[in-house]
């Protein structure tokens, strides 16, 4: 009798043990570029709703951040906010308030930048979202996807994005995209190429947010 | 293809190559046919007799058992009969030193009562009525022979004297009456008292008499156990399906109470455990913590009612001395009442987390907020609370029915055993036979396989039987091959 009863708060002391070190397998973690560039500045309203989506789907024990796209982005200073929340849900709705108001402050601030440097803003993604040692990586892209850099800045080299999804959000038709079809078309190809060249796991693309708002985030 | 094309002899002409194939497949045949069958009668009969052993083992093992399930049933029936009987026992025994107590007290009382009603009835004796003495006195006056107003004057004066004891001697009577109906209504009550109590003994008498006839049918029954009678063995088993359907149903019912139990702490223990901890892929820790604070309330719960002694699961806690056993069961109390109160608590923080979720939705939404009705939100936070307190208990109650479920479940899987092996054993003996039979039937087929040589061989043992010297063991062969033919 003894001897079950040792067993059994050894095994069940054992489960424990391994439920603390398998915690962040199964977190979420997001990390979303906002492009500030030009006229997609005035888009920032669509950007709040969607991480207004994101902070009401992410659960305790997740992690997300929020960064603009700037002339070069490969920087910690670009982040408007990120948290990992807090593994008790109270705190972790606290923490969802004031996140939702740090966006607020900035989305009434914002300024519109003379590049976009795409490219920068997914390295660092990937570089915070590794960090987080999170079970599902995303980044989620709010922009027409039209990378301008400026110059001296480099980006023309092979990035990792290791079992990183990317989604990108909101994808609007530019003016010659309305001319030229197909520059539209080329330039989503040539980002799911490069992305998946990099090792992104998925890369989706979201234009109806309406309806399809769901896609961002992936299963657990 | 390639494969079907390399067994051709003549890949041109594929008939003569299956022809050929045949011809040399029937020669190989014929040429191995006493060794295949003598293959094919050993396979066959170490089969049969290998399924026939594992079928006779299994009937054994079967009787086995159900003489062991008969012995378990038996003890079990026994201990609850004799459990049953003691039980009764006790009862009339309480009931008998009771009544045996008041029986003194109801005997002096029967006594008084009988002594007032006798002294009453005494008092009711009737006093008889003056002589007549007018009588003699009027025989004298009549025996006077000569007339004259003497007689009349006499017979007057007796008439007035006659009347006037007449009157005074009713008034009397009529007293007299009237004294003793006074006595007589004054027994009514003693007499209803002597009625009432003879009723009460009656009434008791009867109780003792049913119940003495119910301890005779439980001893009718031990009796019957213990002489192991199929009809109570088979009394018995139904019974135990019975009771482990019952149990089953309140089980389920228990189990329908334990998960609104699970589901009330499910989301307030992830604020004391992290909702971001998992043990296995889709088992969170919260999940995991709310299901062991359920499972610790029904062991505190079984532990409280063995202590009790309303259940016998664990031995060791039966056979504990009173003081122990009364330890044992204020510290279930005490830990249950404690696990009822931590419940309590968390259906309250459920429903704070619930409300405070809310609210962050309509913010995120940038909808307005709600108005709240006091009344209307108060109701379902304190139906939870008062949820999460109750069921616990309730909860508690779940080891009637376990136990219950635990002994039935013997004889009922002891049974389906019985009848599994029997089954089996069944299957195998009807294997066995085929087997046994099948040597023929194979040993037919192969020898049509082989028709034409052994038509051949026939043919060539019958010219050989026309020459002399040919033998009975040829004819034999003959027949033999006809009837394969």
């Amino acid at each position: 009798m003894n001897k079950f009863l040792t067993l059994l708060i050894v095994s069940f002391g054992m489960i424990l043990v391994s439920a603390c070190g398998d915690s962040r397998i199964h977190s979420h973690a997001v990390y979303m570029l906002v492009d500030t560039s030009g006229t997609y500045a005035q888009e920032m309203n669509k950007a709040s709703k969607i991480v207004n989506y994101l902070l009401a789907t992410l659960n305790p024990g997740d992690s997300l951040a929020v960064a603009k796209v700037e002339t070069r982005s490969f920087t910690e200073k670009d982040i408007i906010a990120k948290v990992t929340f807090d593994k008790r849900p109270s705190q972790a709705t606290s923490q969802k308030r004031r996140f939702k108001n740090n966006i607020e402050v900035f989305a009434k601030h914002v300024k519109g930048s003379a590049y976009t440097d795409i490219t920068g803003g997914l390295i660092q993604g990937a570089e915070y979202l590794n960090e987080t040692k999170a079970g599902i990586k995303t980044i989620v892209v709010f922009s027409d996807m039209q990378q301008e850099l400026g110059k001296g800045t480099i980006r023309d080299f092979p990035i990792r994005l290791d079992g990183i999804r990317i989604v990108a959000l909101n994808v609007t038709k530019l003016g010659t995209d309305n001319a030229d079809p197909r520059r539209y078309l080329d330039r989503l190809a040539q980002w799911e190429a490069s992305v998946r060249k990099a090792g992104a796991t998925d890369w989706v693309v979201v234009n109806d947010l309406e309806n399809n708002i769901e896609s961002i985030l992936a299963t657990r | 293809m390639t494969t079907w094309n390399s067994w051709l002899f003549w890949p041109n002409s594929v008939a003569l190559s299956v022809l050929a194939l045949a011809v040399l497949a029937m020669l190989f045949l014929y040429a191995a046919r006493k060794p295949m069958h003598g293959v094919i009668h050993s396979v066959c009969a170490l089969l049969s007799q290998s399924t026939r052993f594992i079928a006779r083992w299994l009937f054994l093992c079967a009787d086995n058992l159900k003489l062991r399930n008969q012995s378990v049933l038996l003890a079990h029936g026994q201990e609850n009969q004799v459990t049953v009987i003691e039980r009764e026992f006790e009862r009339v025994g309480n009931m008998v030193r009771k009544d045996m107590q008041e029986f003194p007290a109801l005997q002096r009382r029967m006594m008084e009562e009988a002594t007032r009603i006798e002294e009453d009835y005494r008092k009711c004796g009737e006093i008889p009525p003056p002589p007549p003495e007018w009588v003699s006195a009027l025989q004298s006056v009549a025996k006077i022979k000569t007339g004259g107003d003497i007689p009349r004057k006499l017979l007057e004066d007796i008439n007035k004297s006659i009347q006037k004891i007449h009157d005074q001697t009713v008034a009397e009577f009529r007293r007299s009456y009237e004294e003793r109906h006074k006595i007589l209504q004054a027994m009514q009550p003693s007499w209803r008292s002597l009625e009432k109590m003879a009723g009460e003994m009656d009434k008791k008498m009867l109780t003792l008499q049913t119940d003495a006839k119910q301890i005779d049918g439980h001893m009718g029954k031990l009796q019957d156990i213990k002489a192991k009678e199929n009809k109570t063995e088979h009394a018995l088993t139904v019974s135990g399906f019975v009771q482990l359907a019952i149990s089953s149903l309140v089980m389920v019912i228990a189990l329908g109470g334990a998960f609104i139990n699970y589901k009330l702490i499910a989301l307030p223990m992830s604020e004391m455990v992290g909702a971001s901890d998992y043990i296995t892929n889709s088992l969170k820790t919260s999940d995991v913590a709310a299901l062991v604070i359920i499972l610790m309330e029904a062991s505190m719960g079984l532990f409280l009612l063995e202590s009790l002694r309303i259940t016998q699961l664990f031995p060791r806690i039966a056979s504990m001395d009173d003081r122990m056993r009364q330890r044992l069961m204020y510290a279930s109390l005490i830990f249950l009442v404690i696990l009822a109160a931590i419940e309590s608590s968390l259906a309250l923080m459920r429903d704070i987390l619930v409300a405070d979720k809310v609210s962050l939705m309509r913010d995120l939404a940038s909808a307005a907020p709600a108005g709240s009705d006091g009344l209307l939100t108060s109701i379902p936070m304190i139906g939870q609370m008062i949820m999460g307190f109750v069921l616990p208990f309730a909860l508690a109650f779940v080891a009637i029915p376990l136990e219950s479920a635990v002994y039935s479940m013997r004889t009922v899987l002891g049974v389906f055993l019985v009848q599994a092996m029997r089954g089996l054993g069944f299957l195998l003996r009807f294997t066995g036979l085929l087997l046994k039979r099948l040597p023929k039937v194979l040993e037919l087929a192969y020898d049509v396989l082989i028709v034409i040589p052994l038509l051949i061989e026939r043919w060539v043992i019958g010219m050989r039987a026309g020459s002399p010297g040919a033998g009975n063991t040829e004819d034999k062969e003959i027949s033999k091959l006809r009837r394969a033919a």
